[in-house]
């Protein structure tokens, strides 16, 4: 019986708290079950350097991911090479699997468009920041791909928990279902929208069950268990592209999860929440959860954390080395992509711009 | 009557604080308004002051903060909803042109809409994307809206104070570049800052330079910068986008016959276009030149890294001002 077909109050998990198994162990090769740990552990080192970047001025604001590596990594690696995704703000280490290098991440909070640029072959939408947003268009995408017939494909779709009290949502979800697209469309409830707690944000008792309303499955998982995660988030995806019989295309999964840090680098979360629920959350680390899996079955020891350890520092200590010795943009890059073909008036609008900065030099022309 | 010294967005709280404690029917609502004090503080400790029904934190739905604002403020009350950034009101965008601007209207006069929509605007601080976007003109152009952005502390509570007492729907937008650039003297009790009517900021006579919100200290800048080429500019703080205060407009340029028009917004379609427009019609044999528009380009607001580019600077406004006079 698939994973998919549950209560969607009845949470899916693999490992309990300290990485014993309570669950059926999904069918994954042990290479790929050590490169989840890898890419968990890099995502965690990226964002702690990524909030440290901030603090020191070498970056602007930037939304941590710290506690969501189980339900980025664990969903992000079941999908296929021709799959698309389409995420958020804060999937740095989804977006990573997907093929964007962690040096395009830094340039993008650092305030450079360049970091938008997908590198060729890489199926995955830019982050989205106005909230739910995204969801419809990975709808539509999902879409295209049935009108199209290419029907090995499916879309992912990455938002939090307020993001499915936004219309957006609801419009998503709901073609999602008219249509019966090949979406998954992926929850990461963290538990809070900046200051607003998840009872804020509606009175069902799970996100899950909000599919019924669509008439597509949900399915709440435990999103700090990766395995878990992962067995959830490959049924979905082989459900959208080959469903069974009387099944329908599009899966809501809910990952019930937290945020360990600030919403964003901007935030004060001391000011909402306490300390103690963070720590009670902090003792479901995803990371450690894995590890200790892992090393009791035997595929990874000490000597292979060490290794992977040092291999995710210079990994991320080369992006910030490769983004900071970037060029600064070039100013008149602004004037480019509006439209294809610069108008007539962004053209002179170009031409009054750069003769003001040849008249004054970059200094005089930026002068406070 | 006592005052205190306080920044811009200091002001704001202090409006809504001064105005909920006059009346009780005046209500803050928004994303993060409540126990956190707002993203930017505008509303904090107005929840420990006035409890959960008055400082309500709203599920993140910008639509549904609009729309049950309109409902709330058709049943007599006076909510504040809060957007937290301008470039998230989109998802609440049907209910604001649809129907808080129309209510009145549609009802033919028996109903209107007391409730002011506040949220930061503009560019300058380094934000991510869509947190920089100055998109004041679509409010400007639907009818049945106020669109008030102040530029100084004394301003932003007495105008603010001014939009709830309005019976007519306003919308608020503040700069948030200078939410903490500076202080300024604000009394501590209620005070008004009559809505439509701009501000002469400085007296001169040989150009008029019209701006509003965070641009008019560049603005002032730039003017005090060029007294020492010998030019004598007066600055007009438009202060509310519509209704337009044309007369003050018309008045200054009257006396200059030159104009400058100074704001963050693109050039196209921008408040700039209907300033030039209003000089056309209403002073046209007074004019000594084109009217300059110093504004933000016709594309998208850039990622941080060249937001410095795309604002107005000093420079470029010194030399739109040149421009007007050197004709
Ligand atoms: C339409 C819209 N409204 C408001 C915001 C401001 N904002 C940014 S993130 C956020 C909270 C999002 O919470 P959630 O959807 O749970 O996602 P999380 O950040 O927790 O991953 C808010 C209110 C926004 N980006 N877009």
């Amino acid at each position: 019986m698939s994973v998919l077909q549950r209560d969607p109050q009845d949470q899916v998990r693999v490992l309990d708290e300290d990485g014993t198994v309570v669950g059926e162990v999904p069918d994954i090769d042990d290479e790929t079950l050590v490169e989840m740990y890898r890419y968990m552990r890099l995502a965690r080192h990226f964002d702690t350097r990524a909030v440290s970047l901030q603090r020191q001025g070498r970056m602007g604001t930037y939304p941590p991911l710290s506690g969501q590596e189980g339900a980025q990594i664990g969903s992000a690696i079941a999908l296929d090479e021709q799959d698309w995704m389409v995420p958020s703000y804060r999937e740095h280490g989804a977006s990573l699997l997907r093929g964007l290098p962690l040096k395009q991440t830094l340039l993008y909070w650092m305030g450079h468009e360049k970091g938008n640029e997908m590198p060729e072959g890489v199926n995955l939408f830019p982050p989205a920041v106005p909230i739910a947003s995204q969801i419809p268009h990975a709808t539509g995408a999902a879409w295209a791909k049935k009108l199209r017939g290419e029907d090995d494909t499916a879309v992912i779709c990455y938002f939090g928990d307020g993001a499915t009290s936004e219309g957006d949502f609801h419009e998503g979800l709901n073609f999602a279902g008219v249509f019966d697209t090949p979406n998954v469309f992926f929850c990461n409830n963290n538990q809070w929208a900046i200051s607003v707690p998840r009872e804020r944000q509606t009175a069902s008792e799970t996100l899950a069950q909000k599919a019924t309303a669509y008439g597509i499955d949900g399915v709440q998982v435990d999103g700090m268990d990766p395995l878990a995660v992962y067995s959830v988030t490959k049924a979905a995806l082989d459900k959208a592209k080959n469903p069974g019989e009387g099944e329908g295309r599009p899966t809501l999964i809910e990952a019930v999860q937290y945020r360990f840090g600030a919403h964003t680098t901007a935030d004060d979360p001391t000011v909402y929440r306490d300390d103690d629920e963070v720590e009670e959350w902090k003792a479901k680390d995803p990371i450690p959860r894995l590890e200790s899996f892992l090393r009791e079955t035997g595929r990874i020891d000490d000597e292979g954390v060490e290794a992977i350890e040092a291999d995710v520092k210079q990994r991320v200590a080369d992006a910030i080395e490769a983004a900071e010795s970037d060029p600064r943009p070039d100013p008149s890059e602004m004037f480019n992509h509006a439209y294809a073909e610069r108008t007539p008036e962004i053209q002179a609008q170009y031409e009054e711009f750069e003769a003001l900065r040849e008249k004054f030099g970059d200094e005089g022309f930026l002068r406070e | 009557m006592s005052s205190q010294n306080l920044t811009i967005v200091q002001a704001v709280r202090d409006g809504l604080y001064t105005e909920m404690n006059l009346d009780d029917e005046v209500l803050v609502m928004g994303e993060d308004v409540g126990k956190n004090g707002g993203v930017f503080r505008a509303t904090e400790g107005l929840w420990n002051e006035f409890g959960d029904d008055r400082v309500i934190d709203t599920p993140l739905a910008e639509s549904g903060i609009i729309g049950t604002a309109v409902g709330m403020a058709a049943m007599g009350l006076k909510p504040v909803p809060e957007i937290q950034f301008s470039g998230f009101m989109y998802p609440g965008f049907d209910q604001i042109v649809s129907h808080m601007s129309r209510f009145r209207n549609r009802t033919r006069g028996r109903y209107t809409l007391p409730m002011v929509l506040r949220a930061p605007y503009g560019g300058g601080i380094r934000a991510p994307e869509s947190h920089s976007e100055s998109k004041e003109m679509f409010y400007a152009h639907e009818a049945g809206l106020k669109v008030v952005i102040p530029s100084t502390p004394y301003d932003t509570k007495g105008l603010l104070i001014s939009a709830i007492r309005d019976p007519d729907p306003v919308i608020f937008m503040e700069p948030k570049l200078i939410y903490r650039a500076f202080r300024g003297e604000v009394p501590e009790d209620d005070y008004t800052v009559p809505i439509g009517e701009a501000a002469v900021r400085r007296e001169g006579t040989d150009v008029s330079v019209f701006t509003f919100g965070a641009m008019t200290r560049p603005t002032l800048e730039a003017v005090e910068n060029l007294e020492d080429e010998g030019i004598d500019a007066e600055v007009v703080d438009i202060r509310t986008i519509s209704p337009l205060d044309r007369e003050t407009i018309v008045e200054s340029f009257k006396k200059t016959g030159r104009a400058v028009v100074v704001h963050e917004a693109p050039k196209n379609g921008g408040l700039g276009a209907e300033i030039t427009a209003t000089i056309q019609e209403e002073a046209l044999l007074y004019q000594e030149a084109p009217v300059k528009r110093v504004a933000g380009y016709d594309v998208p607001y850039p990622l941080y890294a060249l937001e410095d580019y795309y604002l107005p600077s000093v420079a470029r406004v010194e030399e739109g001002i040149r421009e007007a006079v050197n004709f």
